[in-house]
């Protein structure tokens, strides 16, 4: 039986406190796993709706040339599509233990998205403020979205795995 | 709309000049200004050493012809099953720097003609992920012109009607690919 959302998630505005927030990528890439960030991004939890996006042109990975290689037109094609989305659908859960089904756009596709979350209790921060933290993690195919890029390995595997999960670990502030 | 022309092929009586002739013709059709890049010869080899501020002129000529250009139509050859090595060079010089390189976000399309039955199609591929890798937006769709020496006539026209429907088409998906594009930009 799913909780409504109202009981599952707390009532009112939180938005991403950006700088203690975090969201990333991790794919796997030959013989590891490649890791990447986004550092312009927003996040918002209102009447139990979660919703979110990423800028493209804020992805942040170890080299300046691969940086700019994700944002051309074989990967995110930043110059069409400058932004990531995700807005929830339903919001499911115990405790703290989340399901959430919505929709994610990259590259100007829209497709259903189940993510996991970790939802922590409200706390009184320093500032006089009330914030809580939401983990999220999903998997999805990047090729359904088109970011289709590959090269082969000597095998002829490809270097590329086409599952990409998504991170995002942020804390929210409650809006007054 | 300018859409510059580049063919892989130097020679006088190259058959990818003049299948890129071709595209022109089916280009300015449609209200497209069409040029064909007639100094890819004298592009030096790429040599980061040679390249900032003092780039050879050869290099910034090409340079500043793509980056005026909407889009590019390039036609290509095949020499030992992949691109010759001078446009290889040219796509690596508008290339760079990776971020801001000349070709980057420009809509590209891929042709090739070969004496051969098989028309470049392996050249063209390795064109395709070459410009890809550059940063391009490359249109699909491939036209592949095979004995490409009986397919002319004494004017150098396209006697193939099909080719021509294939070229027609490709013309079509360039132009589309950069109409939403350009509507973007005045957005």
């Amino acid at each position: 039986m799913s909780i409504t959302e109202s009981q599952v998630v707390p009532a009112g505005t939180w938005t991403a406190d950006k700088v203690h927030s975090s969201v990333a990528f991790a794919v796997k890439y030959m013989a590891g796993t490649f890791q990447g960030s986004f550092s312009d991004f927003d996040a918002e939890l209102r009447d139990g709706q979660l919703r979110g996006s990423a800028k493209v042109a804020s992805i942040q990975v170890k080299d300046p040339n691969l940086e700019a290689h994700v944002q051309a037109p074989d990967f995110f094609d930043a110059e069409r599509h400058p932004e990531l989305s995700f807005t929830s659908k339903d919001i499911r859960g115990e405790g703290q233990e989340l399901k959430i089904d919505g929709e994610i756009t990259i590259k100007g596709h829209t497709e259903p998205v189940e993510i996991s979350g970790v939802l922590s209790e409200p706390i009184n921060d320093p500032f006089g403020g009330e914030r809580l933290g939401l983990k999220l993690e999903a998997t999805i195919d990047r090729t359904v979205f088109g970011v289709s890029w590959n090269n082969p390995l000597p095998s002829g595997e490809p270097a590329l795995s086409n599952e990409v999960t998504l991170l995002a670990d942020l804390q929210l502030s409650k809006q007054a | 709309m300018q859409i510059l022309g580049i063919s892989g092929s130097l020679r006088r009586e190259s058959h990818n000049t003049k299948l890129l002739r071709a595209v022109g013709e089916l280009l300015e059709q449609r209200g497209v200004e069409f040029t064909i890049y007639d100094s890819l010869k004298s592009v030096p080899a790429y040599d980061e050493d040679d390249d900032g501020q003092l780039a050879p002129a050869a290099a910034e000529h090409l340079r500043r012809a793509v980056r005026e250009a909407d889009g590019l139509f390039f036609a290509t050859p095949e020499y030992n099953s992949s691109i010759p090595g001078q446009l290889k060079n040219a796509v690596d010089w508008v290339s760079r720097p990776y971020a801001n390189g000349a070709i980057r976000n420009k809509t590209v399309a891929v042709v090739g003609a070969s004496a051969g039955m098989f028309g470049a199609v392996w050249a063209q591929a390795e064109l395709r992920k070459v410009l890809a890798a550059a940063g391009a937006r490359v249109v699909e769709g491939e036209v592949a012109l095979g004995h490409a020496d009986t397919r002319f006539d004494e004017q150098g026209r396209l006697t193939d009607a099909e080719i021509v429907d294939q070229l027609d088409a490709l013309a079509d998906a360039l132009i589309g690919e950069l109409e939403p594009s350009r509507g973007q930009l005045a957005a």
